[in-house]
């Protein structure tokens, strides 16, 4: 089974988030940075499957220089390789799936590719639909449960009441949740072995964005000021009194 | 032109989505459609329905799944969760709500879902379209699974959730939560932290990649507030949050705070409630 699993480099926001004097992005010089969780769990996912069945796992991602890291982090899962398609701009959804979809047709076909259900950052919910109908594919969105054999998988899609199950022929699309399994935490060897596999990066230039961001806002509400009903378990009866207001004691 | 509107019924965020629409000042027709989920007929339906006016959903998994794949067919920008709506201005929501994206659309047609609880759900409307889709060999939902939640009430709907974090300290630390929960016919939650300590299931996760939750009381024991979490209670009427740190982020974003351990705190609370139920 060869399997592209496509992941993106946001910061780890931390509790609050500060933005860039002009707006365009969040102030990142004392953050780390990550993939989001739900493609955390579609690297594992994938690893899972090439590790019962066999096959390949590659990871993508479009960013900056500094995106390498999150790819070695891929590679840490249990990537074989990576494709990283180079640019320090940030790409609307659109731009996003068509640089993606330009990189897949430049590789041998994938059974299945793999995306979060929306990143962590933007939310845009829609760069693993357009890669599918891009490429002609089925797609299925948001899985909590993955069962991939002989050519085709069974998908579980979270809804508030419950799942919906979709039986879907490969080659296939799929967008992924956290929950869907718990990642692993690598190992040392396995971090070391990831600095060994092979990275190919390509400059990507960017296309003209049809959803154009024009500036970040910090919504209000971050600041409030909490009343404080005291230290320490002697502060149960003003909880309580709190509970019996609202009526929920 | 028109506006239409992809609605659930039943659904609240349909009914917020139809306050967004109405404020676009276009007539407006309200659908839904028939028959199997099946979203990539569903988008078509809809794109034949609106006929090169602007389409509207609920920013929930459906909604936004189906706006997407009618975006997807039309090569056109699509706007998720927006807030507010200015001609070819938009406001949208990142990071699951803990900030916000101005934007311009660069299109004649607007796609938009409506980010929950960002508007007043409208009356329910007076009448609903049945859209008919061609499902041809579309993609399709081939059989339902409803979840055993063995009674209890679910974390989305439960009108009180005591949530837990890293200050919990393990998987047992939790069963103080769990009894003040019972008692109070609640829910139990938790942060990310917890659950990829493998303390708790994910389904128990509140967050941005959890679940988003709205109860009349939110319960913060040990959490610290990364933004993460605050996607997932900021729906909450009522946020009380109980930290050892006083410098804590997530009184930041409390309307009650209490200072100390949550191990002495959570089943104080638990005696107190229990004998103020007994006077």
């Amino acid at each position: 089974v060869r399997i592209l699993c496509c992941v993106k480099r946001v910061p780890i926001t931390g509790g609050k988030m500060v933005l860039t004097d002009d707006a365009q992005a969040i102030q990142t010089r004392h953050l780390g940075f990550t993939i989001s969780p739900h493609e955390e769990c579609g690297v594992e996912e994938a690893v899972r499957i090439v590790e019962a069945q066999g096959g390949e796992v590659v990871a993508l991602t479009l960013g900056p220089a500094e995106a390498e890291e999150q790819l070695r982090e891929c590679m840490a899962l249990g990537a074989d390789r990576s494709i990283h398609l180079v640019s320090d701009e940030e790409w609307d959804a659109q731009a996003t799936a068509g640089a993606i979809v330009d990189a897949i047709r430049s590789e041998d076909p994938f059974d299945l590719i793999v995306f979060g259900n929306e990143s962590a950052d933007a939310g845009n919910f829609q760069v693993g639909i357009r890669v599918a109908y891009a490429l002609g594919l089925p797609v299925v969105t948001g899985l909590k449960g993955l069962t991939v054999t002989e050519g085709r998988a069974r998908c579980e899609q979270e809804l508030a009441n419950g799942r919906d199950v979709w039986d879907v022929p490969l080659p296939a699309v799929v967008t992924v949740k956290e929950g869907l399994n718990l990642p692993r935490y690598p190992s040392v060897p396995a971090k070391l072995r990831a600095n060994r596999k092979p990275v190919d990066a390509k400059p990507v230039q960017l296309a003209q964005p049809q959803l154009e961001k024009l500036r970040l806002v910090v919504p209000e509400g971050q600041g409030k000021q909490a009343e404080v009903l005291g230290h320490g378990p002697d502060a149960a009866p003003a909880i309580v009194e709190v509970m019996q207001k609202l009526g929920v004691a | 032109m028109t506006v239409v509107v992809f609605f659930e019924a039943g659904d609240d965020l349909s009914l917020q989505a139809l306050t967004l629409a109405q404020s676009l000042g276009e007539e407006m027709r309200v659908v839904q459609v028939d028959g199997p989920y099946a979203p990539s007929a569903w988008a078509k339906a809809l794109i034949d329905a609106a006929g090169g006016g602007d389409i509207v959903g609920p920013g929930s998994d459906r909604g936004n799944e189906v706006l997407a794949h009618v975006a997807a067919q039309l090569d056109l920008p699509f706007a998720a969760n927006v807030t507010d709506v200015r001609g070819d201005e938009v406001t949208r929501i990142r990071w699951g709500g803990t900030l916000l994206e101005e934007a311009r659309i660069h299109a004649q047609v607007r796609l938009l879902t409506a980010a929950p609880f960002a508007f007043a759900p409208s009356a329910a409307p007076a009448s609903v379209e049945t859209l008919q889709p061609e499902l041809g060999d579309a993609l399709r939902v081939v059989e339902h699974v409803t979840p055993d939640t063995g009674g209890r009430v679910s974390l989305a709907d439960a009108k009180v959730v005591v949530s837990g974090g890293r200050g919990v300290g393990s998987a047992e630390g939790f069963a103080i939560l769990e009894e003040l929960a019972a008692l109070l016919d609640g829910a139990v939650g938790c942060s990310r932290v917890v659950t990829s300590a493998g303390w708790r299931p994910h389904a128990d996760q509140v967050g941005q990649t959890g679940t988003k939750v709205s109860p009349d009381l939110y319960i913060a024991c040990g959490i610290s507030g990364a933004t993460q979490h605050i996607a997932g209670c900021k729906g909450a009427k009522t946020l009380l949050a109980i930290n050892d740190d006083p410098e804590a982020t997530i009184f930041a974003h409390a309307d009650y705070a209490v200072i100390g351990n949550l191990h002495e705190i959570v089943p104080a609370i638990t005696a107190e409630l229990r004998k103020a139920r007994g006077a």
